[in-house]
């Protein structure tokens, strides 16, 4: 039987909930307690799922902790997973992403702040720094946004191991051709209305961006104001946030399985972080962003929290799981892809990061 | 006659040092540089040393270090000379909500 598995990164732990058919829900945890987890990878490649999470605490800096029994125990590789070569002179703050690879079962990308992308050739037990992006000439003027300089999204393309994409805030979106040796500024059509000119080459405060998974040239971007879908690998850029009761938010969620299905958490705007009108809602669209449909039964109203950008995401059941963590602790499931939800979690600390997938 | 120093662990690092709340450093001399005593005292656990400092050496942030009941950020940090026979605390600073 398959279990569903739901990784829950807080501001002080990590939760696991767990469900044989979505509808109850056991919860395990806190594992780390008083240390934040911003970032899991659920490594499934393997008959032996791995879980992968990156651990900060405010005293002791952060690490990257693993588990290959589900979190039964959890090992930590005695030099330290992911550290800067001495010539830099930085260091890692946070672990931001943990992804698995889509070509290679032993590689695992991870992303950090400040802005580094690292690469794991023996599933995530010791990382590597990918010097192209680190040596680009743009790194020293790319910014941080509240949230830290850090980059956010890591994308390998599933058709071609020599491409990937990864985004930052505020840097905006840069991509590779050749394996991670060079990176160029992917943003033509994303606006930056922070900036003297709103058309800039790079600077952009992309939030998330997500692949679509039927047609991986095709993207989503959740901007900071601004929502787009690029069918071109991130060449061009232009806007779906026609529809949307507002174009604000953080995160951004590819159906796992169809393409052009995509979910976004809307929140009113860049000065009002709260759901529009008072209502958490999902906002749904089955044709790439051309139309929308609110998601909201099972939600509450007046809520006046936010979901950040790391906090959602689905699981490849049919019909898909959708899940995501709120600010203020709770966590709402789907398993009919957001035609409804029910609460599976309450009580914990600010949700950082959510990540699901099927086991067994 | 062998010189060194003490050094006192705070409760949640100690599993790392299996189980160990104290250790006993020795050190050429009778000073060495307080960077030089915590390399020794983590070669071989490393895992506290980046607890304890990050990659680039430095003291995180939230992190204090106290020789003989004085704090080192105020007394040169880890270029203090450090005499044989001190004592070193290390304790999480009050931080966090």
């Amino acid at each position: 039987m398959t279990q569903t598995l739901v990784a829950i990164g807080t501001r002080k732990g990590l939760w696991l909930a767990r469900s044989n058919d979505r509808n109850t829900w056991s919860l395990d945890g806190p594992h780390f307690l008083m240390r934040e987890v911003p970032s899991i990878g659920i490594d499934t490649r393997r008959e032996k799922p791995r879980l992968l999470v990156g651990v900060r605490s405010e005293h002791w800096g952060p690490t990257i902790m693993r588990s290959d029994d589900l979190g039964q125990s959890w090992d930590e590789t005695p030099e330290g997973a992911i550290h800067f070569p001495d010539d830099t002179g930085a260091a890692v703050e946070r672990v931001w992403q943990i992804t698995p690879d889509v070509h290679d079962d032993d590689v695992v990308w991870a992303s950090t702040e400040p802005q580094a992308l690292w690469r794991s050739a023996d599933r995530g037990e010791t990382f590597s720094l990918l010097r192209g992006l680190w040596d680009h000439p743009h790194r020293p003027e790319w910014g941080a946004g509240f949230g830290g300089a850090a980059i956010h999204t890591i994308l390998p393309d599933p058709t071609d191991p020599a491409e990937m994409l990864v985004a930052m805030s505020t840097g905006g979106v840069y991509r590779t051709v050749d394996r991670g040796d060079s990176w160029s500024a992917s943003n033509k059509g994303i606006k930056a209305p922070y900036q003297p000119d709103p058309w800039p080459e790079f600077g952009q405060c992309v939030h998330k961006v997500a692949r679509d998974s039927a047609r991986p040239a095709r993207l989503y971007a959740q901007n900071h104001h601004g929502v787009y879908r690029s069918d071109d690998n991130g060449g061009t850029w232009t806007s779906i946030a026609d529809g949307l009761p507002t174009d604000f938010g953080f995160t951004v969620v590819a159906h796992p399985t169809r393409g052009d299905t995509l979910w976004l958490i809307p929140v009113t705007a860049d000065s009002e972080r709260v759901p529009p009108a008072g209502q958490l809602q999902v906002q749904r669209s089955s044709d790439a962003g051309a139309s929308w449909v609110t998601c909201s039964a099972g939600l509450p109203a007046p809520s006046y929290t936010c979901v950040l950008r790391d906090a959602a995401a689905a699981d490849t059941n049919e019909p898909a799981g959708i899940y995501f963590g709120t600010r203020n602790g709770e966590v709402y499931a789907s398993g009919d892809e957001g035609e409804s939800f029910a609460r599976i979690a309450e009580q914990l600390p600010d949700v950082l990061c959510v990540r699901a997938a099927v086991i067994g | 006659m062998s010189h060194g120093v003490q050094i006192i662990l705070p409760a949640v690092l100690r599993e790392l040092a299996d189980g160990a709340g104290e250790l006993v450093v020795p050190i050429d001399g009778e000073a060495a540089l307080l960077r030089t005593i915590l390399d020794t005292a983590f070669v071989t656990r490393p895992l506290i040393g980046g607890r304890i400092r990050d990659e680039t050496g430095g003291l995180r942030r939230h992190v204090n270090v106290f020789v003989d009941g004085q704090d080192v950020r105020r007394r040169g940090g880890l270029d203090l000379m450090v005499r044989s026979g001190a004592v070193i605390h290390i304790l999480p600073s009050i931080a966090g909500g």
